[in-house]
Parts: C-alpha cells; sequence; structure tokens
C-alpha cells in the first residue's frame, strides 16, 4: 500500500492503494467516479479509457502509481450539459448510443483526436477511433456524431 | 418526463417497500418517502393498494398527485428506445401528454412479470398490453369525471389530461383531481399467463390509428444524455453499505471441479475468503482490487477429466454424426416431398455450416445480491429480472415473495447472456458470506463462459424439373438446441451456480425453421438437435443469442434460394417474386430492390476482373409478423480475402410504427451487429476449453470495416398491430453478404464467418 494523489477532473485527491492497482479501481472504488467502465482489463476495448494530459489512455492497464501528477479528466469532467464537449453535443444530437456501456472509449478517443486533427476524413476518423469495441453496433452513429463534431470545431 | 427509472436511486426501506407491495402512485425518485405515499394512498377513496398482479390496472398505469402517469413496465429497454415507445403507446390512449408519461420498469417490486426483454415483442406484446391497460384507465376517468360533472361519459372527451365536456370546456376534471395521488382499483381480464403471453385487456378498446398524435412521431430518447455525460449509473455501480467484492473461479478444463482449495495461499489478503461449494468456487474480500488478486493467487487443484470437446474442425462432422435427440417438422409439410424428389430432371443441394458465436456483452456481467432481514435485493443486469428473481429464491431456498430483482441498465444483452449467471453467483456468495456481495466476471468469463448461440449444420436440396421449375423444396437443420439452458436464469437448471452446485439439469430441446412463404407445390423445413458436447457447467452450453438460430437457419435457407436461381439462370429477385406468396413480403423485397436500384440479371456478374472485385446480393425473411429484405452490395479483396460489406439496403415492415427513429436506430444496430457475426464471429475452443476467451480471440467488426452506408427504408402499416423490430433485421445480413461474394467471385461460401483466411482459401 502506498499513499498517492490523483488529480482528476480538477480536483486533487489523496489515496491509499495497492501502487500496481489499476487506475481504473481506483476511479471508479477510491474516488466513486461511476465511468468509466471496466470492459476487458486487458486494453482491448476501450470502456475505461480516460485522458491522461489530454491523451486516451486505457485505465484498467494503467497502473495507479504511473499516472503521477499528470491531469486525468473522465468522461464526467470533459463536459457537462451546459457546456458540453462539441463530441457529446454531437453523441446527443445523433442520438447515438445503445446500451452506452462502450462510450467512454469513443467519446474520450474522439475528443483528443478532434483537438489534434481539424477537418479530419473518414479514413481518419476510422483509423483513430480503430480497436475501440461497440457490441451494440452503434457505428454509423459514432461516425454521423464524430463528423458532426468535427464540424463544430471547424 | 418519460425517463427510465433508474432503480439505485431507491432508498427506501425493505419493510416499507413489502407493505406497498407493488405500483407506487409517487413519482420514483422524488424526495417523497414510500411510507409517505403509501399514507396517502391509504387515505383516499380508492382504498388500499391492489395486490401486484395482471389482473389489476394499477399494476400498470397509475395518476401521481401532480397529475403525470406511471407506466409500470413488466419488461425492459436494452438500448433500443423501448421506454419512449412504450410512453408513446400510454400517452397515447390516456390522452396525456408525451412528457406526462414516465415509464418504470424491469423492478419486480413494482411491475408484473411480462417476460422481461424477449423476442424483440416489447412493443408487439408488451406495448400491446400497455396500450390496452392505458385505454383502460382513460375509460375509467372518464367515467369518474361524468359521474362528478353529471354528464354523459360520451359527452366528454380528453385533452392533456383533462376530461372535459365536448360541448363546453369550462366543465372539466383533470385527472390529477379525479384521481391523482390514489390507486385504480380496476379489474382486468387477465388471460392467466405470465411472461410474453400476459395479457390483460379491461372493457376500453384502444383508439383507431387515424386518430393517432403521439404514437408514429420520431420522439428522441432522453436517456442519451446522461449516458454522454457520465450521469447514469449502470448494474456495475451499484454500491451497498459492508458490500464485498467477489469474483468466480472457472476451470481450465470444462468439467472438472475443485478437489482441494489453499485458504492459505489467499491469507495474506486483507478480508479475502473463499467460496466453495462443490464445483462452485468463488473468493470474496473487502477491495475489488483484492478480489482480484486473490482470485489470481488461489491455489486450486482440480479433477482430472477427460477433456470434453472434440478437435475445432471435426465439429461439424460430430453435429453431422450426432444422434437426433428431437426431429420436429416446422408447420406442416407439403404435398409429398419424397416422391417429387424422385421424379426430379435435376437435384440440386447444398449444405451450410454456422459456429457457436458469443453474446461477448460490452461489458463482462455483474450482479450484486443483500440479503437482509430475511429479504434478498438483486440489482442485474439481466434482461428478465423477474425471473432472476424466481431463480435466486430456488437457487436460496426461500420463497419467491422474499426476493426483489431490480434491473439496473446493463451493458447490452442481446439475448440469454451471461448476466443471469452472474446474478445466481452473487446470491449463493452473499449468503456464504453474509455480506452485500457485488461479483464482477472477467472478460475471460464473458466470453468464455457465457451460454452460446448454437452451432449448427443446414442440408438444403431443390428438385427441379425437366421444364426448370422447382417442384420440391427441402430444407433440414441439425445442431445444438438454442435451449440447452433456458432464456432465462428462473431455476438452477439453467445457470451456472446451479450446475456447479449439482443441480439437476435438463436440456431441453429448440430450434427452428425458415420464416418465409416460398410456395413449391411440395415442401418440408425441418430441425433437428443433438445432445450438448457436455452436460454439466459447459463453457459451449447453447441458449439464446440475438434472434435465436435465426442468422443460421436464414443463412443457409437464404443462401440456397439464391443458388437455386442462379442454376436456373434466374435473377435472385426475380426468382423469389415467382414464389414468394405473401403480399407484404413481395413489398420489403420490391422496395429493397427499388432502393437499391437493384439492376435485373442472374448471378454470378461476369464483368470483372483483378484482385478488387464487387457483387450484389439479396435475402429476405420474416420474424414473428415482421417482413425484412436486405441487399448487401459487398467489396472483395481477393488477394486478402478481405470483405467489406460496404452498402446495406433494409426494407422493414413491423406493421405499425410507433417511434421511426427508434426503429431506425435498432435496425441499423442489427445490421452492424449482423455484419459482425457473418464476417468475424466464431468462437474457438479445443478439447479442454474454449479459446476465445477476449477480443483479440473473439474478434468483432471493428469501425474501420463499417459499411459506408445502411440505407433503411421503413414500411408502415398503421391498420396492423405492431411488431417486433429488435431482431428481425439481423436475419437476412448473412445471406445477403453471402449472395454478394457469389455474385462478385462465382464462388459461394458456406461456412461463417467469412473470415479473410476462410475467404481467401475460398476464392484460390
Amino acid at each position: 500500500m502506498a499513499r498517492m494523489t490523483l488529480d482528476v477532473n480538477g480536483k486533487v485527491e489523496t489515496i491509499d492503494a495497492d501502487p500496481n492497482m489499476p487506475l481504473l479501481y481506483a476511479l471508479r472504488n477510491e474516488l466513486a467516479l461511476n465511468n468509466p467502465h471496466f470492459g476487458c482489463g486487458l486494453a482491448q476495448c476501450g470502456a475505461c479509457t480516460v485522458h491522461v494530459d489530454g491523451q486516451p489512455v486505457r485505465s484498467c492497464v494503467t497502473p495507479v502509481s504511473a499516472v503521477g501528477n499528470s491531469k486525468i479528466v473522465t468522461l464526467a469532467g470533459l463536459g457537462t450539459p451546459e457546456k458540453p464537449h462539441p463530441i457529446q453535443k454531437a453523441y446527443v444530437e445523433e442520438q447515438v448510443p445503445q446500451c452506452g456501456y462502450c462510450i467512454n472509449g469513443w467519446i474520450m478517443t474522439a475528443a483528443a483526436f478532434l483537438h489534434q486533427t481539424k477537418k479530419p476524413t473518414e479514413a481518419q476518423i476510422k483509423e483513430a477511433l480503430s480497436g475501440l469495441k461497440c457490441r451494440c453496433g452503434t457505428h454509423m452513429g459514432i461516425l454521423r456524431a464524430v463528423k458532426r463534431a468535427a464540424a463544430m470545431m471547424g | 418526463m418519460t425517463k427510465m427509472d433508474n432503480a439505485t436511486h431507491f432508498s427506501v426501506s425493505r419493510r416499507s417497500l413489502l407493505k406497498a407491495g407493488g405500483a407506487l402512485v409517487v413519482s420514483i425518485g422524488t424526495p417523497v418517502t414510500l411510507d409517505t405515499a403509501l399514507a396517502v394512498g391509504e387515505a383516499f377513496a380508492q382504498g388500499a393498494k391492489p395486490p401486484l398482479m395482471p389482473d389489476q390496472l394499477a399494476s400498470f398505469i397509475a395518476v401521481n398527485a401532480d397529475g403525470t402517469v406511471s407506466a409500470f413496465f413488466g419488461k425492459m429497454d436494452m438500448g433500443q428506445g423501448l421506454f419512449v415507445a412504450i410512453g408513446q403507446m400510454v400517452a397515447e390512449e390516456l390522452d396525456v401528454p408525451f412528457k406526462a408519461v414516465k415509464v418504470i420498469m424491469g423492478d419486480t417490486a413494482t411491475s408484473v412479470n411480462q417476460g422481461g426483454a424477449s423476442a424483440s415483442t416489447g412493443i408487439q406484446l408488451g406495448g400491446k398490453q400497455m396500450r390496452m391497460a392505458a385505454a383502460e384507465a382513460r375509460r375509467v376517468l372518464v367515467d369518474m369525471a361524468a359521474a362528478q360533472l353529471g354528464l354523459a361519459a360520451d359527452a366528454l372527451t380528453v385533452s392533456d389530461g383533462v376530461v372535459h365536456a365536448k360541448a363546453d370546456p369550462s366543465k372539466r376534471a383533470s385527472y390529477a383531481e379525479l384521481i391523482g395521488g390514489r390507486y385504480f382499483n380496476v379489474q382486468l381480464d387477465w388471460n392467466k399467463e405470465w411472461g410474453n403471453t400476459l395479457y390483460a385487456p379491461g372493457k376500453a378498446k384502444p383508439k383507431d390509428a387515424k386518430d393517432h398524435k403521439i404514437v408514429g412521431q420520431p420522439i428522441a430518447r432522453e436517456d442519451i444524455a446522461p449516458k454522454v455525460y457520465a450521469q447514469e449509473d449502470f448494474c456495475t455501480d451499484v454500491r451497498r453499505p459492508g458490500m464485498v467484492h467477489g469474483r468466480m473461479i472457472r476451470p481450465a478444463v470444462a468439467g472438472s471441479v475443485p478437489v482441494k482449495v489453499d485458504e492459505s495461499s489467499i491469507r495474506d489478503i486483507p478480508g479475502a475468503r473463499v467460496v466453495w461449494d462443490n464445483g462452485f468456487l468463488g473468493v470474496v474480500a473487502d477491495k475489488e482490487w483484492d478480489a482480484v488478486r486473490a482470485a489470481d493467487k488461489l491455489k486450486v487443484e482440480w479433477s482430472d477429466v477427460k477433456p470434453p470437446f472434440p478437435n475445432q474442425s471435426a465439429l461439424y462432422d460430430h453435429i453431422r454424426n450426432a444422434p437426433v435427440r428431437k426431429r420436429e417438422i416446422g408447420g406442416k409439410e407439403v404435398g409429398n416431398v419424397d416422391e417429387a424428389f424422385k421424379t426430379a430432371a435435376r437435384v440440386i443441394e447444398a449444405e451450410y455450416e454456422w459456429p457457436f458465436q458469443s453474446h461477448a456483452c460490452m461489458g463482462p456481467a455483474c450482479a450484486v445480491v443483500e440479503i437482509k432481514d430475511g429479504n434478498v435485493t438483486c440489482w442485474t443486469g439481466s434482461q428478465k429480472p423477474h425471473f432472476v428473481r424466481d431463480g435466486i429464491a430456488l437457487t436460496l431456498g426461500v420463497p419467491a415473495e422474499t426476493v426483489r430483482s431490480i434491473w439496473v441498465v446493463g451493458p447490452g444483452s442481446y439475448g440469454r447472456s451471461d448476466a443471469d449467471d452472474a446474478a445466481m453467483d452473487a446470491a449463493v456468495l452473499a449468503k456464504a458470506v453474509g455480506k452485500p456481495v457485488r461479483v464482477q466476471y472477467t472478460r475471460e468469463q464473458a466470453t468464455g463462459w457465457d451460454p452460446k448461440g448454437p452451432a449448427s449444420i443446414h442440408r438444403a436440396r431443390a428438385a427441379v424439373d425437366a421444364a426448370g421449375n422447382v417442384i420440391a423444396y427441402e430444407f433440414t437443420s441439425k445442431g445444438f438446441s438454442r435451449i440447452d439452458v433456458n432464456t432465462n436464469g428462473g431455476a438452477p437448471k439453467d445457470t451456472l451456480a446451479g450446475h456447479f452446485r449439482g443441480a439437476e439439469l435438463k436440456s431441453a430441446d429448440g430450434f427452428g425453421v425458415p420464416a418465409e412463404s416460398y410456395e413449391f407445390a411440395n415442401k418440408r423445413l425441418a430441425w433437428e438437435t443433438v445432445p450438448p458436447l457436455l452436460a454439466r457447467a459447459s463453457p459451449l452450453r447453447s441458449a439464446h443469442l440475438r434472434d435465436p438460430v435465426g442468422p443460421q437457419v436464414h443463412f443457409a435457407s437464404e443462401s440456397f434460394i439464391d443458388e437455386v436461381a442462379a442454376a436456373l439462370a434466374l435473377d435472385p429477385i426475380e426468382f423469389r417474386l415467382r414464389h414468394v406468396k405473401d403480399p407484404r413480403d413481395v413489398a420489403v423485397i420490391k422496395a429493397a430492390a427499388e432502393k437499391a436500384a437493384w439492376q435485373a440479371r442472374p448471378s454470378p456478374r461476369k464483368d470483372q476482373t483483378g484482385a478488387k472485385v464487387s457483387g450484389r446480393g439479396i435475402a429476405y425473411s420474416q420474424r414473428n409478423g415482421t417482413r425484412c429484405a436486405v441487399i448487401a452490395e459487398v467489396d472483395i479483396d481477393r488477394a486478402s480475402g478481405q470483405i467489406w460489406a460496404r452498402k446495406l439496403t433494409v426494407a422493414h415492415d413491423c406493421g405499425q410504427i410507433i417511434n421511426p427513429v427508434g426503429i431506425r436506430h435498432t435496425v441499423e444496430g442489427n445490421i452492424v451487429q449482423g455484419v459482425s457475426r457473418t464476417l468475424w464471429e466464431e468462437v474457438k475452443f479445443d478439447a479442454k476449453n474454449v479459446t476465445s476467451i477476449d477480443w483479440m480471440s473473439y474478434p468483432i467488426l471493428d469501425i474501420t470495416g463499417t459499411p459506408e452506408a445502411i440505407e433503411v427504408v421503413l414500411i408502415n402499416h398503421p391498420e396492423l398491430p405492431p411488431t417486433g423490430a429488435g431482431e428481425p433485421s439481423i436475419r437476412p445480413v448473412a445471406a445477403a453478404i453471402a449472395n454478394a461474394i457469389f455474385d462478385a467471385t462465382g464462388v459461394r461460401i458456406r461456412r461463417v464467418p467469412f473470415s479473410p483466411d476462410r475467404v481467401k482459401q475460398a476464392l484460390s
């Protein structure tokens, strides 16, 4: 066990945990942040994705001790109904999710991608999101939403 | 506001809940306590809350004190926007604004067992019941208003929840004034059935479709924003005071059981405990990460058993050679098939193969069970929480009345997923350790140990006379049963906990036949089931997976119809239209053809050379009253074997459309999942166990393989009852793609999935 601090959604929190414990468990259990989700524990699906210093990271395989002072942002910290991130706004407008369990992977990955790549092509969008899983098959809606958000972000 | 209730927000005592026993005339989630609500209910003329039974209107509909309506639904929405459609149907019949209705679903304390999410009957059967209940509620309210206003009921009408005289709107009584905050005390004519077939109409007739104002509108879901802004809790997020975390341990060789468990191997992990009962083995710990570590570290000696499974490459031969446990003719044989084949000038024959497939839910199953003061509460993502209640009661040996099962949104389940198993495991662990237990499966368990969609082979043959007419058609499926374990966790024999703890087993027989309206003078459709490979606790036990056996049966039947058309050098649509007799079937085929700008010609096309070729194919089917035709336009890279299902055009007729946007999204999901199952999905196994245990070993369609376009043509029949949309459109996808591959290449692929290796091999 070790005492560590985590900077999550702009708030610094202190936890006592096994340094090898994945960040996901710290977020969900120590900090009671119900998103992100456990999907595989193998970095294969994306359901646990958070931003660490603006980059999408699979929190299910990231040891909590590896995060250091980096700034963690979860889906809850990405935007709010009052002040949404464009991809969140687009997701609502396009009515994308079915069950919604996979949502962290797509939204957090797309958000980081759209900040780096303005006016992306469809091929670039697909490449950026490759590997993420959605079992309900909302892929068409996801692509519509990412394109809509890209248009909003100019 | 129409919004799914999230039962985790309940903050009421168990005692008061049992006292209430059912539908509550409060907006759940408001600060009003249940005892208060109950007191209000008891204080008014309608008297005590009637028992939560299907013959009571109060079990389905309540008008709250503020005039809003609660609709208590014994099915649930697995992400297809069903609660919007149900809200529309209820609001329509009651003549209240859509936003005044709140649909509360999937809690055994507030709804009767309408079958849960099942067989795409949410609207078809569940909605039908809610529509009848709402119509009856309106009738009763108008009668109450008539008495109060001293007017005849037929002199009254209802606008936005206010009953008023047609001639004088100032003579009025609102629903809130008439009954708000009290219970209906109205008997319904219940057919005495539970589950999907439960039906309990009142005296009222529902509205004529021409008068519908809310039904048919593309109303958006309100649960999207909470998901997108991380404000919605899932079943994985339920936390109870004193809760510990559980993990299950499964054998490396299917069929083996623990013979020695060394609890000292996890002694250094805080709070770690073993729960071992026969083949059932789990660990709990106070902290989730400690439960993960304990499951990993626990030393277990397993019984030595003979590896139960055949070599995977011998699977289809195993099915071919296995004894038939049950054979059934679907419907009735037409003519005399055997005699007709004797007269054939030519016989066309083919055989098709479909693998085991996994639900592979986005999240491994999770459930929480709390046992307190003799009462059991389960929070589950299962699509059938009422059956989970029954299963827990039998598993723990307690009366079902003492068990409450609450559905909380989980990862989409697409049938009998691992969710029901997790609920039973949590119940066994909670009883053993005397604390609330949260069980979270691993990815390996989710994909490796969920009940599987059954593997099968399908033989088809057609007799053609000298003039080139099809005179006989025979289609026979042979495969593992789709109900080796049942469609729900309602009994120990159907759950892993039951199997591991030694419950008496009963594998039931069920399969299916093609659902179409091809008319041939002699026709026989049949199915045969074979025994499971391993009777007890098998990772290949088979059960319902979205559109149970529909994709496999229609992959084969609609591929074969195409083969016959090609053998007769006929355009695949022209051939179908010669034999399809149902006018609505004809309509979906023609609508898809028109939308896709289908060019009539026989397959295969012969104008392509080079490595990259493309083709188009059609398939169609019915499903419980719904009709669907799919045209696939497919690109094939002959060098890599890569298939891209580039464009899919779908024509869909499910009778009356309740919400077109809901259907469109549902159809899109079906098509993408159908493409995935066709191109990628196959459960791999070796002699010892399933080896598809993650997303690498059980690949699904990647976003890079997503179609460029899915065009959906919705055919509306407001004059007909609504039928299902949750599954019918997944059914024809595989055959449409197979037929397109044949069109492009002249090569017929008769085994799913069409993975690059298999396609490359087939084309070489």
